[in-house]
């Protein structure tokens, strides 16, 4: 008796499996992407326009810019939309994407407490700013969860020689998690915070914050794009997801890009054609 | 900076300007934890009943093994069925990751051991009492485990509430194998995490009190189903 109900049991499981396989055959798209284009709404705001014109929804998975590629390298998602363009070529040249393309770019900036204990307030030079900070021991907040962000601020310390790792638990403190997540403990503990432009913002616990660094070339952030590859992973819908990335390069979908504003601030700047 | 008086006009007007995401979500959330808790149920209350009833071969190891799997972090579970679900895992072919599926078979998992370990408690306490009856009529393992879960069926609501409590109120499992995809697999705890990382906090708490509110009417609903059936049985 009862391993005829364990017989229903695992019948009933299989056809509800049957049918959530059946269900995934609709038109739609997995894009691996980052926190910071879906915290800053860039995706609400050019998502719809490219599903009323296809009529392809785009489901979109916001993580770390290293989760992210890793989700698609195990062939979880159709096309790859993150800021980290080393580990993109990486993952083109292992055979997991196609061709990575440029799609758009904003900067990076240094949040600080109005206080601004290590005075580096106005500067320009980033590696300068990093210098004080670390000279002055006052506390940094630092992602530390191998997201775009996290790469691109390490790639800043090593290149102001300092080794943030010998202070972590001190003066830098990573936090392990997402860029909002990262901000809210940063300004609580009135730590110096490396966000994206966009993400800050549309960050709505701001405080009483501040940018204290921005305009180095060096905290350029640019975007890429990478259809998955479908010879590699099969299950890669290879058709609606260069449709996407067709469109998102496309002027129309590089208008729709920048023509996204918050508090009539441009977030993302398109530079496909270069 | 935040006032809870704040907080409760963010959370009702939520209420008041209740729109379809809204909904979506709150829908969501609830079929989700309510197929999980139900299919729980199924494998959890017969599996708990045999524990409890039965002297077995061990029956102790059974035991500790289902005490100590009601203390899995959401997270685990979550990665576990990623790796499972993902398409270089070996489910992979059935495309489920990212879907709500994927997030039943996440919060089951988290639950059945809740409530196996809860109902073998249960079953076992009164077994005590009912042993030497079983004995005596000489009546089949089956008859019996039917007839404990039925006698102990009030009991067996709030465990299957404990599993309920646990399951909607988890983030860590859903968040990886649902990926928060809005219109998709978007339910009110992984929108709250999202509020907070946009640092809309106060809208993020609101949500939490919506939360405990839904929470209040699925126990306050099965609390009146337990008291009505309860007068039926002794009108």
């Amino acid at each position: 008796m009862f391993r005829r109900f364990l017989l229903s049991l695992a019948l009933g499981a299989t056809l509800a499996l049957g049918t959530g396989a059946a269900l995934a055959q609709d038109a739609f798209i997995v894009v691996q992407s980052t926190t910071s284009t879906q915290n800053s709404g860039l995706f609400d705001h050019i998502l719809p326009m490219f599903e009323d014109k296809t009529g392809i929804d785009v489901r979109v998975v916001a993580v770390g810019t290293g989760q992210a590629i890793k989700n698609a390298a195990n062939g979880d998602g159709d096309v790859l939309f993150v800021h980290a363009k080393p580990a993109e070529e990486k993952f083109v040249a292992e055979g997991h994407g196609v061709t990575r393309f440029d799609v758009m770019y904003n900067d990076f900036v240094i949040v600080g407490p109005p206080d601004d204990p290590a005075g580096v307030a106005g500067t320009r030079d980033v590696v300068a700013a990093l210098t004080k900070i670390a000279g002055t021991q006052a506390p940094f907040a630092s992602r530390g969860d191998d997201s775009g962000t996290n790469k691109a601020e390490l790639r800043l310390w090593k290149g102001a020689g300092i080794d943030v790792q010998a202070a972590s638990g001190g003066w830098y403190r990573e936090t392990g998690s997402g860029m909002g997540a990262t901000l809210n403990t940063g300004t609580a503990m009135g730590a110096y915070i490396m966000t994206d432009r966009a993400t800050w913002i549309a960050f709505g616990n701001k405080g009483n914050y501040g940018i204290v660094v921005e305009g180095d070339p060096k905290m350029f952030n640019q975007y890429g794009i990478i259809l998955v590859n479908p010879e590699k992973h099969p299950s890669v819908k290879a058709g609606a997801g260069q449709a996407f990335i067709d469109w998102v390069l496309s002027d129309e979908g590089q208008a729709a890009i920048a023509g996204y504003e918050v508090d009539g601030q441009q977030l993302f700047f398109p530079n496909a054609g270069g | 900076m935040f006032s809870f008086g704040d907080i409760m006009a963010e959370a009702l007007g939520l209420i008041l300007t209740w729109d379809r995401d809204l909904s979506e979500i709150v829908l969501l959330s609830l079929r989700v934890t309510l197929t999980a808790v139900a299919i729980s149920c199924l494998i959890g209350l017969p599996l708990g009943a045999v524990v409890g009833a039965f002297r077995f071969r061990g029956r102790g190891t059974v035991t500790v093994l289902l005490n100590a799997l009601m203390g899995l972090p959401p997270v685990v579970v979550g990665l576990f069925v990623y790796l499972m679900l993902s398409n270089a895992g070996p489910l992979g072919i059935l495309g489920l990751l990212y879907t709500p599926t994927a997030m039943i078979i996440a919060q089951t998992i988290l639950v059945t051991p809740i409530v196996a370990a809860l109902t073998k408690q249960v079953v076992e306490d009164l077994h005590g009492e009912y042993a030497e009856q079983f004995a005596s009529f000489g009546l089949t393992a089956r008859t019996r485990v039917t007839a404990l879960l039925w006698d102990a069926r009030y009991s067996l609501l709030t465990v299957a509430l404990a599993g309920f409590g646990r399951a909607v109120a988890e983030v860590g499992a859903v968040l990886i194998v649902g990926g928060n995809i809005n219109h998709v697999t978007r339910v009110m705890t992984t929108t709250i995490a999202l509020e907070t990382s946009k640092g809309n906090l106060e809208l993020a708490l609101a949500l939490g009190v919506l939360l405990l509110g839904l929470a209040v009417i699925v126990n306050a609903g099965v609390m009146a189903l337990r008291a009505s059936a309860v007068r039926a049985a002794y009108a």
